[in-house]
């Protein structure tokens, strides 16, 4: 999978408008418990951190899971749980480095991001671009600019 | 579904708790929000209740469309009869309390009664439980939530506080939720203190259902771009709210050193940009917060970065906080203005009243009104940034004799005070005025003199009357969705139209506040952000309920008349210099001093000014004194109030 998910959190509000549109898109509910995105916030520092499913190349999710009921999609390369195999263990959420797979109470199923089919509704919704949907190329090349502009700025202050 | 969210009866003298629905016609009529609340206080306020009673209910509230997927839904309201002013008392703040408590279950409740000692509620899933506040009383707002969340061991619970203000039972004391979100006006963090009531805190993951959930978020794609399209909000969520400030104060619209002049000078440190240097500096780049689901994140996060409170993290300051203590009291230093920002916050404060207060006592000061001998030795002049700083504290803890007259509350000081200590107090129906100077803007002037929760930028406010827009655009937005063929004029100065101009903002503000959206998210600052045409699409969408635009007008105009109802109850009479639709003495005879042309030399003319409210009773269907005709009552279906259906 080329184009992933990243995370800007220097420049999230925490207005949680990405959690909102994630659980009506998947559950046509608005509750933050069931949504994929969740942003973790320090309200007293100003810092807000959205917390997302990496799609990890090296699953663990999907190495732990007993049962093989995680698979990847060829096409969109998002992990899936397929829910007639799985058999509720939990060992996802537990293992998940990021808190990524969540647990629905009614439900009783684990449940993941699934990219939206290839177009986040967290990414269209957020406003001041804290959440992209890019390659991971567009995203080296950029970090390579901005760091060789720091770099560069810091020697001319030197000179 | 949002329809489903239920109403609690709270009394802390029993312990009693009642759950109900809200009936699907109380929607129709009172909306939510607001106007529910409005409909509520009606029929729970006895007539003529001691506001610091047990009698008095508290009623708090998120609109009809909080915690759906609509834009910038979560604003909690909280109404009670005032402390401040012996009327209605309303205040209205952002953040995501509201939101929280939808998802606990509840869309408002109605608290009565007071509790023996401190106690907080808890709400969570559909249940409510009363529980010993004892070791959270005294501490500040955010110590305050932030050990409820500890207790409960659960870092996403959201609660609505009071600070040390309130349990000292300063009649402005505001609610809190967040780090800056505040319920400000009218004192009603004083009647939760009068209650024993600490806090209120919510937890839930109950699902919002979303009627149409495919179109809901389709539609709120759109309606959030016609949101951050216009250029206001744009520039909002960049500087924030003090961006007006800047142009205001340029203008000759803010009023300084109390009412004596009308614009601040050498005000570089604390202008907008200025205030956004500190900001950015010290939280990065992208330094803006927002409420729940909000794109406009209209406030900055700062560190204080000198003085005694450096390090300190806050959120603001906003436009009002600039005008409390920077152009008031003439104070000019950033340090002082993000001091006393932060301070209110954590006192749990009206910033404006308490900034409006202090400046009121530095001219009677400095006219020998106050001596040194009542001030116990502080020099509290104008410009004298640490004797501002000293009075908020020693107000907020009744901690000096001045303290605690000023913590009484406009009117009751000028009582105790004495002399023609009144004549100076800026003041509606006991309110101080916000910091604007309305001298050359009779609309404006025409709506802190007649708004139901005393002197209010926040109730009927034609903002956009300072645009000049042209006369074309303001007859197609006012004259929708009720027809108005009547004079409309473009020029800010004039006092012809005006009142059809404030009488629709009101019932535009009405609606906002009982749907629980920001004022940002419609016809506020911006001439093409949503209003009645835009909102039943995301009312159907969200909730299934249908509306049309004349729907929402009525039930606006509704809301509005049972706010004039409960305040004429409570004794408000047209020209009562303490509880009427009246403006100081020195709007009509002290002309201002200082700004652009079109502001110097401008007084409020009396004669155009009792027209103009004169006019503005008759598109209420009041008469001359302010009171609704039967045949208002009879067209609105308010002849039967109190009628106790919830
Ligand atoms: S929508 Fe964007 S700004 Fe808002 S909380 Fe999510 S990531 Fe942050
Ligand atoms: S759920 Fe967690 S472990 Fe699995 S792919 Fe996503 S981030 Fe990686
Ligand atoms: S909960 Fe299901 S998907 Fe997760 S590890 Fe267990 S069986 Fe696998």
């Amino acid at each position: 999978m080329d184009k992933f998910l990243t995370v800007n959190a220097e420049k999230c509000t925490g207005c949680r408008l990405c959690e909102q549109v994630c659980s009506v898109m998947h559950e046509g509910v608005s509750n933050p418990a069931k949504s994929r995105i969740q942003v973790v916030k320090w309200e007293d520092e100003g810092r807000y951190i959205p917390m997302i499913c990496q799609q990890c190349e090296d699953a663990p999710c999907m190495n732990v899971c007993p049962v093989g009921a995680i698979s990847r999609d060829k096409d969109l390369g998002f992990l899936s749980v397929n829910h007639e195999v799985c058999i509720g263990c939990r060992s996802c959420v537990n293992i998940c480095p990021f808190g990524a797979m969540n647990y629905n109470k009614s439900t009783h199923q684990v449940f993941k991001c699934d990219l939206c089919g290839g177009d986040p509704q967290c990414v269209r919704f957020c406003d001041v671009k804290a959440l992209e949907f890019v390659g991971s190329d567009a995203v080296v090349a950029r970090k390579k600019r901005d760091r060789a502009l720091q770099q560069s700025e810091a020697a001319a202050a030197q000179s | 579904m949002a329809l489903d969210r239920k109403i609690a009866y709270i009394d802390l003298t029993t312990g009693k708790i009642e759950i109900k629905p809200i009936p699907l016609e109380a929607r129709k009529k009172f909306i939510g929000g607001r106007g529910l609340d409005a409909y509520l206080l009606y029929n729970h306020a006895p007539k003529g209740c001691d506001p610091l009673g047990p009698e008095n209910p508290l009623i708090v509230s998120g609109g009809l469309l909080t915690a759906t997927c609509a834009s910038a839904t979560s604003r909690t309201h909280v109404m009670a009869k005032s402390p401040l002013t012996n009327l209605l008392g309303s205040c209205n703040m952002g953040g995501f309390f509201s939101a929280e408590m939808a998802w606990a279950g509840f869309h408002h409740l109605v608290i009565t009664g007071k509790a023996e000692k401190p106690v907080y509620l808890w709400i969570h899933n559909g249940e409510i439980e009363i529980r010993d506040a004892g070791y959270l009383w005294g501490k500040s707002c955010t110590d305050a939530q932030w050990a409820i969340r500890e207790e409960l061991d659960d870092q996403e619970i959201k609660s609505m506080v009071i600070g040390p203000a309130g349990e000292n039972l300063v009649t402005y004391a505001c609610v809190m939720t967040g780090i800056k979100n505040s319920g400000g006006r009218s004192g009603m963090g004083c009647v939760m203190g009068a209650k024993n009531l600490k806090a209120v805190a919510c937890r839930g993951d109950m699902d919002v259902k979303i009627a149409h959930p495919v179109d809901a978020l389709e539609h709120n794609k759109k309606f959030i771009e016609q949101i951050t399209s216009a250029k206001v909000n744009q520039t909002q969520g960049t500087l924030g709210t003090p961006f007006i400030w800047g142009a205001t104060n340029c203008w000759g619209g803010v009023r300084t050193r109390n009412f004596q002049y009308n614009q601040m000078l050498y005000a570089d440190e604390i202008e907008p940009e200025a205030i956004d240097d500190i900001a950015t500096e010290t939280m990065g780049p992208h330094h803006m917060a927002g409420c729940f689901g909000c794109q406009v994140h209209c406030r900055a996060k700062y560190k204080i970065q000198t003085g005694p409170l450096a390090g300190k993290y806050d959120e603001g300051p906003e436009y009002t906080s600039l005008g409390a203590f920077g152009s008031e009291p003439d104070c000019k230093k950033a340090e002082t203005v993000l001091s006393a920002n932060h301070l209110v916050d954590q006192y749990g404060v009206d910033n404006l009243e308490i900034g409006s207060i202090i400046s009121w006592a530095m001219e009677l000061f400095e006219l020998g009104i106050l001596t040194t001998k009542e001030t116990a030795g502080l020099e509290l002049r104008f410009g004298n940034d640490a004797a501002l700083i000293e009075m908020i504290h020693q107000i907020c803890n009744r901690s000096s004799w001045l303290g605690g007259v000023l913590a009484d509350g406009g009117i009751p000081a000028s009582q105790t005070i004495g002399k023609n200590s009144f004549d100076y107090l800026i003041q509606v129906k006991g309110m101080n005025n916000l910091h604007s100077d309305e001298r050359a803007t009779p609309a404006l002037a025409l709506n802190i003199a007649t708004a139901s929760r005393g002197s209010d930028h926040l109730r009927s406010r034609p903002a956009i009357d300072l645009y000049h827009l042209p006369e074309k655009v303001l007859r197609k937005i006012y004259s929708s969705p009720i027809p108005y063929d009547g004079p409309l004029s473009s020029e800010h100065t004039e006092y012809v139209g005006k009142p059809w101009q404030v009488f629709w903002q009101e019932n535009c503000y009405m609606a906002v506040d009982s749907l629980g959206i920001c004022k940002y998210h419609t016809l506020f600052l911006g001439a093409t952000l949503p209003n009645f045409e835009d909102w039943p699409e995301v009312i159907y969408y969200n909730t299934g309920l249908e509306f049309t635009p004349e729907d929402i007008w009525a039930a606006a105009e509704r809301c509005n008349n049972l706010e004039r109802m409960f305040n004429l109850r409570e004794g408000l009479k047209r020209d009562d210099p303490f509880k009427g639709d009246t403006l100081n003495h020195r709007y009509f005879d002290e002309p201002c001093r200082r700004g652009a042309p079109d502001v110097v030399g401008r007084t409020i003319d009396r004669e155009k000014f009792s027209v103009m409210i004169d006019e503005f009773y008759g598109h209420h269907g009041w008469d001359k004194a302010g009171v609704p005709t039967a045949e208002t009552l009879t067209r609105l279906g308010l002849k039967q109030e109190p009628s106790h259906l919830v």
